[in-house]
């Protein structure tokens, strides 16, 4: 071949990489720019209602005077309870298939559908609910229903995020407790549960972000759209002080709220469905959030190879050229990990 | 692995040397039941522990009960991302020993006796990840002493260190076989030929020559051994 042939060559397969930068460029734009112009129709038509009123008001006939706070504070409570149902099953279904179960072709099978119940749509996690929880169960329409509705919806998630972090120490880690003859409860309390805290606890954050703004099973399951009261309260002034008895209260939820003001006719609730829809984005976009900041301290507080690291700075240390302020900021680091491992893992 | 028949004296240093691949680390890992922990794990034959005449491999026996009296130091320093204090503290804990006076007390004669007193006595409470490779073995060769086993098995301990660390880590062992018994594989002959009393040549998970160090390394009997330890195979 001669050089202007290769030379043709390597232009056209130029020709085809611009191409293709064009065209990926273009596609994230549309993605992005919709989610921009979405969120934006949504601020200014919400922005004037988000008053410190609008969080502190009923839902009422009239839009001006329509609030969220029973919505909130169902949505609340709901993630609550989703928080207590899912969190213990979810880490312990993580473990035991992680540390405990066999390695064979049951669990296989289970790992495989565990990854699968991620995929099943939740109006049908919505309908299982009606029917066990709601009417077998009795609990009712209430907020323990669409709490454990909800568990369900994120069980999956919370135990693929666990099963990770555990993945992710090193088994180093597992063999030098096995060793000093620590039973394999011990090294998962001792060891595995605290050194993965980070990875589950992002795992659970966003699951429960998923899980806020769920909307087909809580309808599924009935609840109510037009609540114009507020849950009984968890706390009493006399002894035992804290109540359970909300839990099998009727309520309504942020997406619920949202839901029931955009099917008005009258255009005043659209604006009010509109700065509910600001503050669920916000909500989630907080947790993410919250996620991923949890996610990055982790990353950097716990390193695994440390070894290597130390070799790396002592060297750094003799080198003559090395940059003075290089061993202090390591140090500070350091230091400011070594709190907070600390205050993380000490019970 | 067949055909391996050899004694690990008391106060003494044993090692084990041969090709990778060879055994050695399964062979080591028997004696403290750490075998268990590996998928389609397989037992046969017998280690007996003395004074008590125990068999470590029979399946009567608790591999923890086994793990509590023959402690372990791998390849790469292992600290837990724990404190200096804690790293060595767990095996105590592990024991149900939570008393603050008598925890500070064994850790500190462990940390002594692994020789990393002097270092680190003023920062026990510093993650164990601050300290050099060197150090954290060890921390971890203190660790396993902590809980004053009768045999401490070494898997090529100073295989991830530099030089200066591995003479360290070699010469705590020559003091510590005044009260442990030691079984060390290592894949470094001069490492075998500097600290161990009696050596063992292993060959395809058989033992090929058992002897007094000296003899294996200036007149071993079995030209194999020779072979490997000259150089020309392995």
């Amino acid at each position: 071949m001669n050089l202007p042939d290769t030379q043709s060559i390597i232009r056209r397969q130029r020709l085809y990489e611009q191409l293709f930068i064009i065209l990926g460029i273009v596609a994230l734009l549309v993605a992005l720019l919709t989610l921009l112009a979405l969120f934006t129709r949504l601020a200014i038509d919400g922005m004037p209602r988000l008053t410190p009123d609008f969080f502190t008001s009923f839902p009422s006939r009239f839009a001006e005077r329509a609030g969220i706070l029973s919505a909130w504070v169902g949505s609340f409570l709901v993630m609550f309870v989703t928080a207590c149902a899912a969190i213990p099953l979810g880490v312990s279904a993580g473990i035991y298939l992680e540390e405990y179960a066999p390695k064979n072709r049951w669990t296989a099978i289970i790992e495989i559908n565990v990854m699968n119940l991620a995929g099943i749509p939740s109006i049908v996690y919505g309908l299982l609910a009606l029917g066990l929880f709601v009417q077998i169960f009795g609990f009712g329409q209430s907020i323990l229903s669409a709490g454990l509705t909800l568990a369900l919806l994120i069980l999956p998630i919370i135990i693929v995020s666990t099963r990770e972090a555990l993945r992710g120490i090193p088994g180093g880690i597992r063999e030098a407790a096995y060793a000093l003859g620590a039973t394999r409860w011990q090294v998962v309390s001792d060891h595995l549960l605290p050194y993965s805290s980070g990875g589950v606890l992002t795992g659970v954050i966003i699951g429960l972000s998923r899980a806020i703004g769920e909307t087909a099973p809580i309808i599924t399951i009935g609840a109510l759209t037009f609540i114009a009261f507020l849950p009984t309260s968890p706390f009493m002034a006399e002894f035992p002080f804290i109540s359970f008895k909300w839990v099998l209260d009727p309520f309504t939820v942020m997406p619920i709220q949202m839901f029931n003001w955009t099917s008005r006719p009258e255009e005043a609730f659209q604006y009010n469905a509109a700065a509910a829809g600001v503050v669920l984005l916000a909500m989630t976009l907080l947790m993410n959030g919250i996620a991923i900041w949890l996610r990055y301290r982790i990353r950097k507080t716990i390193k695994w190879q440390a070894a290597p690291l130390q070799q790396r700075r002592q060297r750094n240390r003799s080198c003559p050229f090395h940059n003075p302020q290089q061993p202090h900021r390591n140090s500070k680091r350091k230091h400011a990990s070594s709190t907070f491992i600390t205050a993380l893992f000490m019970p | 692995m067949k055909n391996i028949s050899l004694p690990v004296y008391n106060e003494k240093i044993t090692a084990l040397i041969g090709p990778s691949g060879c055994g050695k680390s399964t062979f080591l890992r028997c004696f403290n039941r750490m075998h268990d922990l590996y998928p389609d794990n397989r037992y046969g034959g017998e280690i007996r522990l003395f004074p008590d005449d125990v068999n470590l491999l029979s399946p009567d026996v608790d591999p923890i009960e086994v793990r509590m009296r023959v402690s372990m130091v791998f390849q790469k320093p292992n600290p837990f991302p724990k404190s200096i204090f804690e790293n060595a503290a767990y095996g105590l804990r592990v024991r149900g020993m939570n008393k603050k006076a008598e925890l500070e007390e064994k850790v500190e004669t462990a940390l002594i006796n692994a020789a990393l007193w002097n270092e680190v006595k003023d920062r026990l409470q510093e993650p164990a990840f601050n300290l050099s490779g060197g150090q954290q073995q060890r921390l971890c060769i203190a660790r396993a002493l902590a809980i004053e086993p009768e045999l401490v098995l070494f898997d090529e301990p100073t295989s991830a260190l530099d030089p200066i660390a591995t003479a360290s880590i070699e010469e705590l062992m020559l003091e510590l076989k005044e009260k442990v018994s030691i079984l060390i594989v290592t894949h470094n002959m001069q490492q075998a030929a500097r600290v161990s009393d009696y050596t063992a040549f292993l060959y395809l998970g058989e033992v090929i020559e058992y002897d007094e160090t000296k003899k294996i390394f200036t007149n071993p009997e079995k030209k194999q051994t020779e072979d490997y330890i000259t150089g020309r195979f392995g």
